[in-house]
């Protein structure tokens, strides 16, 4: 048990713990922030499994955009401040699901790796993480440039009535 | 350091995800519980990319899993910003943003009423 192990343990516990109050609040926006806290906590977790680049990007795009506009969506749909009562539908299916999902993976992981341990790997730096990009991922990288154009152009036709969403 | 703790966590999260997905009306909240899966999966693929490093000499193929996950992120930004804009559309057009209120017929059945007209709405 090294100080990476305590540390994964800590900031995973957090990490279900605030996804649990996520699925089962009756706040919305209280929602929306248990959601900053477990995408910082997996963002934590990044940083101990050495992907630095990638928790810097969580926190910017997911904690800093994902979570914003969510919470502008919540304001926009004139959501109640207070606890909804109708927020949910009758659990039984999603808990079959969800619980059957969580443990059936749980076991198979666990199955797959006991308790074995590697060494801490190699830090992981924004460089060597942007060669390796720029090397062997250069198409992906700019489809994925034009799907983000894709999507920005259809998210303003979607909301606005007067040149796409109202044409029948 | 013990890859399990980060792959069971995963797993919780993306079994807790698929929880909100089948529980929540609400379609922000369904949102933000496919967030919580698309992190579990992200989870997965950095710790496979760590442990593989660790255990395998080093390869040209290294750090893989972390260009996934940056492009599995940028994926959920443009799936949350497509999703909230049809949430806010569905909001215009029928005042609710309850899932199971959606008519996915063509036809609106009897009692509930029509759609409104949308000069009036807007």
């Amino acid at each position: 048990m090294t100080v990476a192990d305590a540390l994964l343990l800590g900031l995973g516990a957090v990490a279900v713990g605030a996804g649990a109050l996520v699925v089962t609040t009756a706040h919305l926006v209280r929602a929306g922030l248990y959601l900053v806290v477990c995408l910082g906590a997996v963002a934590g977790l990044y940083l101990v499994l050495t992907a630095e680049l990638v928790a810097w990007v969580q926190v910017l795009i997911y904690v800093g955009a994902v979570v914003v506009l969510l919470l502008f969506a919540v304001m926009l749909t004139r959501a109640p401040i207070g606890a909804s009562a109708d927020l949910d539908r009758p659990g039984l299916p999603a808990l079959l699901v969800g619980g059957g999902a969580s443990l059936g993976l749980a076991a198979l992981l666990v199955d797959a790796y006991r308790w074995s341990s590697v060494p801490a790997p190699a830090p992981g730096t924004a460089e060597v993480l942007g060669a390796q990009l720029f090397r062997s991922w250069v198409l992906p990288f700019e489809v994925l440039s034009v799907l983000l154009l894709a999507a920005l152009v259809g998210a303003i036709i979607v909301s606005r009535p007067d040149i796409g969403g109202g044409g029948r | 350091m013990h890859p399990v703790i980060p792959y069971v966590t995963a797993a919780f999260l993306f079994g807790l995800g698929g929880y909100g997905v089948l529980r929540r009306r609400n379609a922000i909240l369904l949102l933000m519980a496919v967030e919580l899966m698309l992190n579990a999966v992200n989870l997965v693929l950095v710790t496979a990319d760590s442990t593989v490093r660790a255990a395998l000499p080093p390869a040209a193929e290294a750090y893989t899993g972390q260009v996934f996950v940056l492009f599995v992120i940028v994926l959920a930004a443009a799936e949350v910003g497509v999703g909230l804009a049809i949430i806010l559309q569905l909001y215009r057009v029928r005042a609710t943003v309850a899932v199971d209120e959606v008519p996915l017929e063509r036809d609106v059945p009897p009692g509930r009423p029509a759609e409104p007209d949308r000069a009036e709405v807007v």
